[in-house]
């Protein structure tokens, strides 16, 4: 597995609970000890008719959350992202193109009937048929053919190496499924719990699999998932003791949350951040001094103070979140400096131009974002239009589809895929449409290497080229906020998104 | 009604056409009205393909979805094939859930028709009161107080009144739940408990509008020439108004009364949002947004029906009411 032998000490320690959970062993105190048994209701934050037990569409937090209680993954993630071994006992490869998997013995689906390898061929190689309609397609894509080897056994052929194969089959949407299930009106997995029912825009309700593959888990007999859109309808619910746990507390109402004595707060810090895109395409935003200029315009301690209320990391203008496994720490952090960036647009030969941007509510916090950017652009000079437009509709009509607009990205379990996914050139959602030769070239490189450190440098200098020259300013990273009833117990952050990584079902335990 | 059937045929016959013609006006509204619907939904931008794959789908993807869909055939096809659907009972099949649009709304129509029953339960009688007293009283002291009881019902918007009725009872004194969940085979003290606050944050505004409404109609009869004369023959006060002023006004107030409750269809979505309370209309926006044209045409569809079927009703009861309509 990749990283299995680097540990990095003191990150360890600090996350307790997953040392409890892992190792029974752990000598602790008495409440901390997983018990059987509970039930509670858990309040996400969106529910809607296209809620899906079909794991290739997952589109929110809710189905992510959902797919992890019913179904279970090749590999799992811990609170540093790596792909632990889940359905799959051993993942090996020479290469990094061809990958040897070999399945847990004694596995069984929802129905009684046994994992085998042809179901996980089947769940890998139906992201790639159109008419399933996945997700992660264009990850998909890369698998060139699977096959099984053995009732146990198979072997998955990648179009190119990636040494990242396993922490990208630990995401919620490669979670395996029966073999030829294409019906999901109820779920057959091999996950924590049971489905019992299922109204896509009320409530899921899952029961405990006594048959879970790892022994005396989960612990909850019953969970009941619902969605309360409305952050303060959401608060309200787990003040008054009708929900047990939310995720998305927004940080305005963190006070009324540590008010009360009986709930708690889990912080996840995140590699989630919304940034302004220049696009490449057009003459001024392409600009590599007007870049400059706005990235330097960027206030970041007033965004991470104003805006998150302090719950935000300090961005750097480059994807990767401190906190990550292959976070630069050597490129200095870029100062809001609004006379180098008056000297950047002076430059580029850009002053008294007016350019209109694009903030909506759905992109988090762009509104506010946008219009700090425009007072400080205003005083070097530069007159920004802030366009305030619908949040409904806002992907398909107005992001990357104006010279200056907000996105949000969500974040990715490995450097290679936010890399390959967003900044690459010809990725499908490079967002920029920024093409850097360079960058192309070393982050095919990183791919086929299998040194770390050497994969870590070039995922270095990557980090470098977009912080440099790529038109997009990522100014901070957003820190998820879960809250929950104090009885429950087991949370520790994954860093993924919140409620675990959306994996929490099957660590938690009620102690009530 | 009165009379009986083989001496006064023509008696019967007037009203009738005029309540056949209503009904036949209703269709036709509601036959434009699909067509807008029809039209307007198709001008939204995006569409279901693109909702479904989301923010980054390639074109290639959202164009295979696509068909898959049937979005790729020209609208006129499409608004013909769902019309007829919607005659024979069957509005489609969801795009986004894959599921039946009946059986959808099926889920969720009961739960919008129990909240605006037990909601007019609670306010038809308590505007009726009220609009009845503080047109009797008018100008004393317990119109004013009335008045200013109303006003300030219309002007609270209805999140405020629910997101403090929350703060209050769910919150801080825990007596009722903060979100609308009923189980499925509640008690009556669960079904109570449940439906308390948002019945209590819907009848907030439809008592005010209602009441202020009846005073209107009631006070307009008050000041006819013949509440006069059956005041200077003596007729107390009680008797000139239910025998007397009543079956007049009779015809307003019903209008009245369908207006505030079509209300409940549609505009319950804030406390539907608030209470977390899957109805119809957050149905409705849920549709909107995920681009699900088949169910939102479908709902749009029941709200205007609904609307139309209400003032319908209205309309029949005031022809019946009025005797000169109902003598011809």
């Amino acid at each position: 597995m990749t990283g299995a032998t680097s540990m990095d000490v003191s990150r360890r320690a600090l996350l307790g609970g997953l040392a409890a959970g892992l190792a029974a062993s752990g000598v602790r105190a008495a409440p901390s000890t997983p018990r059987h048994g509970g039930s509670i209701r858990v309040a996400s934050i969106a529910t809607s008719t296209a809620d899906t037990l079909d794991p290739a569409k997952g589109n929110n937090s809710t189905d992510y959350m959902r797919h992890y209680m019913l179904y279970s993954g090749l590999t799992q993630y811990d609170g540093q992202l790596r792909g632990r071994p889940g359905l799959a006992e051993r993942m090996e490869t020479r290469d990094n193109v061809n990958w040897s998997i070999r399945l847990r013995r004694g596995v069984h689906f929802h129905n009684g009937k046994p994992l085998s390898a042809e179901d996980v061929v089947w769940s890998l190689m139906r992201h790639r048929d159109p008419k399933t309609g996945s997700k992660v397609a264009n990850i998909a894509e890369q698998f060139a053919g699977a096959r099984a080897t053995g009732p146990l056994d198979l072997q998955v052929r990648l179009t190119g190496p990636n040494p990242e194969l396993p922490a990208i089959l630990a995401g919620s949407h490669f979670v395996i499924i029966e073999n030829g299930r294409r019906d999901f009106s109820t779920a057959n997995g091999t996950g924590p719990y049971i489905c019992r029912a299922f109204a896509p825009g009320i409530r899921t309700v899952v029961t405990r699999n006594p048959n879970y593959w790892k022994p005396g888990r989960p612990y909850l007999d019953r969970i009941e998932l619902i969605g309360i859109s409305d952050e303060i309808s959401r608060v309200n619910a787990l003040l008054s003791g009708d929900v047990q746990m939310i995720n998305a507390v927004s940080p305005g109402s963190v006070k009324r949350v540590r008010a009360s004595a009986a709930h708690q707060l889990m912080e996840t810090p995140s590699g989630i951040y919304t940034d302004l895109i220049m696009r490449a395409d057009n003459p001024v935003t392409s600009n590599p001094d007007f870049i400059l200029a706005m990235k330097y315009l960027t206030d970041r301690e007033l965004i991470k103070r104003a805006l998150f209320r302090g719950y935000a990391t300090i961005g750097n203008d480059q994807p990767i979140p401190p906190f990550h496994p292959m976070y630069n720490s050597n490129i200095p952090q870029r100062p809001f400096d609004p006379e180098r960036a008056r000297f950047h647009l002076r430059k580029a030969g850009l002053q008294n131009v007016r350019l209109p941007i694009y903030v909506s509510q759905a992109a988090n916090a762009s509104v506010d974002m946008g219009s700090i950017l425009q007072e400080h652009a205003a005083q070097i000079g530069l007159k920004l239009a802030v366009n305030r437009v619908p949040g409904d509709g806002y992907w398909a009509t107005h992001w990357m589809k104006h010279p200056l607009t907000y996105g949000n990205n969500n974040a990715r379990a490995t450097a290679d895929l936010t890399f390959t996914l967003n900044y690459q050139s010809q990725a499908a959602m490079n967002t920029t449409g920024w093409h850097n030769p360079r960058f192309d070239r070393l982050l095919a490189e990183a791919r086929a290497s299998t040194d770390i450190a050497r994969r870590k440098a070039i995922f270095g200098e990557l980090q470098w080229l977009v912080h440099e020259y790529c038109g997009v300013s990522i100014p901070a990273f957003i820190t998820l906020l879960d809250g929950y009833d104090r009885r429950l117990k087991g949370l520790f952050p994954i860093p993924l998104g919140g409620f675990m990584g959306y994996t929490f079902a099957e660590y938690v335990w009620w102690d009530a | 009604m009165s009379g009986s059937a083989s001496a006064q045929r023509p008696t019967w016959i007037a009203p009738l056409r005029l309540i056949a013609a209503r009904i036949g006006a209703a269709l036709l509204t509601l036959l434009l009205v699909s067509m807008v619907i029809f039209a307007i939904s198709g001008l939204l931008p995006g569409d279901a393909a693109q909702e479904a794959l989301g923010q980054g789908a390639t074109a290639g993807q959202i164009a295979a979805l696509r068909h898959e869909m049937g979005l790729d055939q020209p609208g006129p096809v499409r608004y013909v094939r769902w019309l007829g659907g919607i005659v024979k009972g069957d509005p489609g099949t969801s795009i986004v859930a894959n599921q039946p649009v009946s059986k959808i709304i099926s889920e969720r129509l009961p739960n919008t028709l129990r909240l605006a029953a037990l909601t007019s339960m609670v306010a038809v009688p308590l505007a009726f009161l009220i609009g009845v007293f503080s047109a009797i009283a008018r100008g004393r002291r317990l119109d004013r107080a009335l008045n200013v009881l109303t006003l300030s019902m219309v002007a609270l918007p209805e999140f405020l009144v629910a997101t403090l009725a929350v703060l209050l009872f769910a919150v801080k004194l825990r007596w009722l739940p903060s979100i609308a969940l009923v189980p499925q085979e509640p008690t009556l003290g669960e079904f109570l408990r449940a439906y308390t606050m948002p019945v209590i944050s819907l009848a907030v505004i439809v008592v005010a509008q209602m009441a202020r409404m009846i005073r209107a109609a009631i006070i307009a009869e008050l000041d006819r020439p013949y509440v006069e004369m059956a005041r200077l023959k003596g007729v107390r006060p009680g008797r000139l108004i239910f025998r007397h002023v009543l079956p007049n006004a009779i015809g307003p107030i019903v209008n009245a009364m369908a207006l505030s409750l079509s209300y409940l269809f549609g505009g319950a979505i804030i406390v539907e949002t608030i209470f977390s309370y899957p109805g119809l209309a957050s149905l409705m926006v849920n549709a909107v947004t995920s681009r699900d044209m088949p169910l939102l045409q479908a709902c749009a569809m029941i709200f205007c029906a609904t609307y139309l079927l209400l003032v319908l009703i209205a309309d029949t009861v005031a022809i019946l009411a009025n005797p000169q309509l109902r003598k011809g």
